[in-house]
């Protein structure tokens, strides 16, 4: 396996809840400037895997490397101190506070110097000026006095991934990004995460197929635990397994 | 202005008005009860860095306001009998000097937070509550059970300890050093709240995944708010002490951890002004029905009722609305 070009790797990678085998010996890769989306039906163990790869729980067998270090041992924080950026599929963002002081706590963790009490949070140019850099690329510079819980639920959306971009990440792994967008907001999710893999690869978990097949570079399918295929669009399309096993092609 | 402020504006002037007029009114009682109020806010401007800011219901804050107090008891009792508290390795003496004594129970109560926040941290939720209870238990029975203060009996202090250029037996000029001190700790606690550090504990309270998703440990967000919080609560220990000139378990008793929370939840948990309001209340009810009946407490509970039912934000919630996501 090419673990030296890899962004983002996973090696051997088990994890098993009584007797759901939840991960069984998954071994996916994330190459640079790439959008790899990991598709399969429900149940079959996305989350648990992204958990496992974000750093909130720990696998029972197998290694997670980033840009070729082994961080299976680190916990979420330190994988993201490290370049890790994580989006969550339900929006987990400080409701209270504002848009603004979202993109400001992320740009706080990057900078790793949170036990500072003098001076205010907003009043920091370097804390503000990312924050905002990345507010403006997604579009919410207008919301940045916002009330994170006035937001819309494609506003939330769009500050997930500010968050993550206050980051400076080395690979995103985002979590059913598209979840409850409409068919305007997806679009235009779409297109800005294509933009975005120039900037840092992406780990795409993703129920909306449209999307999928537009963005990915390459597809992994996972069923039961297992990978059974990972390929381009077109090798994934073809897939007689992938066909019967998820997409319900009996044929 | 935001209303909330002009609120805040008009309760630091009454604080200091309502002994001014006792002043003139030669009523030094109520200075001395406005002095208690005074403290007893400082306390829980101490708790409501933990509550308000960190979402750490401590239930053993009473072990930081007991160890404040007996900071001073023992360093003054030493004094007083001229007796010293430790000969070897070194002499250590005691003293009668407020900003010494300030000190000592600043960073004691620091200490003890560290340890206790750092095991109790480690749980949340109603875990969090009994570990911080059982802590402040632990104090309780432990100078119930030491001789060598007054174990049950308390200690008492013949004269109140002393600040440079002050009479500090006059209640007006010890009003004034508890009121300057409030006001620094609020103005600490305000700054707090809007610092970096600030904005990483508001966002740890609500979304803890959030934080370590962006890097930054929770536990160690929290301890650092638990250890300020201790002290500060300490620091109000150690004038309440002085306040009486006498220090006992009860300052160490989980009534008194649960009278700061009180405090905090009838003026208006995270509100900078919260504490003062719910300490003021506690005083004048506690003056005024505690005259009629022995069990005013009633009345408080009927109150605390009240808010927690219909007035979520607590007094200055209900009169300033929503707080502002600070910006």
């Amino acid at each position: 396996m090419p673990m030296t070009d890899a962004v983002l790797a996973t090696k051997g990678i088990s994890k098993s809840f009584g007797a759901l085998q939840a991960s069984l010996d998954i071994s996916i890769d994330l190459r640079p400037g790439e959008i790899h989306a990991l598709i399969g039906p429900n149940g079959a163990g996305k989350s648990t895997l992204i958990q496992q790869i974000a750093g909130g729980m720990k696998p029972d067998a197998g290694q997670i490397f980033l840009n070729g270090q082994d961080i299976t041992a680190l916990g979420t924080a330190a994988r993201a101190k490290r370049g890790l950026a994580r989006t969550f599929q339900i929006s987990a963002l400080a409701m209270e506070d504002t848009v603004l002081q979202n993109a400001v706590l992320g740009a706080l963790g990057a900078q790793g110097r949170p036990f500072q009490v003098f001076g205010t949070a907003l009043g920091k140019a370097d804390l503000r000026a990312t924050a905002e850099q990345a507010l403006d690329r997604v579009g919410l510079m207008d919301h940045a006095k916002t009330r994170t819980s006035e937001l819309s639920h494609g506003q939330r959306r769009q500050l997930e991934v500010a968050v993550a971009l206050t980051l400076n990440p080395k690979a995103f792994v985002m979590d059913e990004p598209m979840a409850g967008l409409g068919t305007r907001g997806s679009k235009r999710l779409t297109g800005f995460l294509d933009s975005l893999r120039e900037q840092a690869p992406i780990l795409l978990v993703e129920h909306d197929m449209d999307a999928v097949f537009t963005l990915a570079d390459r597809i992994s399918v996972l069923v039961y635990g297992q990978i059974i295929a990972t390929g381009t669009v077109d090798d994934i399309r073809a897939n007689a397994d992938v066909r019967r096993a998820y997409l319900g092609d009996d044929t | 202005m935001t209303r909330e402020r002009k609120i805040n504006a008009g309760l630091a002037l009454a604080l200091l008005a309502f002994p001014l007029w006792a002043y003139f009114a030669n009523e030094p009682f109520m200075i001395t009860l406005a002095t208690k109020v005074a403290i007893l806010a400082l306390a829980g401007v101490g708790l409501n860095i933990a509550l308000g800011q960190g979402g750490l219901v401590s239930l053993g804050h009473a072990a930081f306001f007991g160890i404040g107090g007996y900071a001073m008891g023992i360093l003054a009792s030493h004094a007083q009998t001229f007796d010293p508290i430790a000969e070897w390795p070194f002499l250590i003496e005691g003293t009668k000097s407020m900003p010494i004594i300030w000190i000592v129970a600043v960073l004691t109560s620091g200490l003890a937070a560290l340890l206790i926040g750092a095991l109790s941290l480690r749980t949340s939720g109603v875990y969090f509550i009994m570990i911080t209870l059982a802590f402040g238990q632990m104090f309780y029975y432990f100078a119930i059970s030491w001789p060598t203060y007054g174990g049950e009996d308390g200690l008492s202090i013949y004269v109140r300890n002393g600040f440079p250029g002050l009479n500090t037996l006059d209640p007006i000029q010890f009003f004034a050093i508890t009121f300057v001190i409030l006001m620094l700790a609020m103005g600490f606690a305000a700054m707090l709240a809007k610092s970096p550090f600030g904005l990483a504990l508001n966002a740890a309270r609500q979304s803890p995944q959030r934080v370590e998703t962006v890097g930054m440990t929770p536990y160690r967000l929290r301890l650092v708010a638990f250890v300020i919080s201790g002290m500060i609560t300490g620091l109000a220990g150690a004038l309440f002490a002085d306040l009486n000139r006498f220090v006992s378990p009860t300052m160490f008793s989980w009534q008194t951890s649960g009278e700061i929370m009180v405090f905090i939840i009838i003026g208006g948990i995270g509100r900078l002004y919260g504490p003062l309001v719910g300490a003021a209340l506690f005083i004048a009810l506690e003056h005024i029905l505690g005259g009629l009946s022995d069990y005013w407490h009633i009345y408080l509970g009927v109150l605390l009722l009240l808010i927690v039912l219909f007035a979520r934000g607590g007094v200055i919630g209900s009169l300033a609305g929503r707080g502002h996501a600070h910006d």
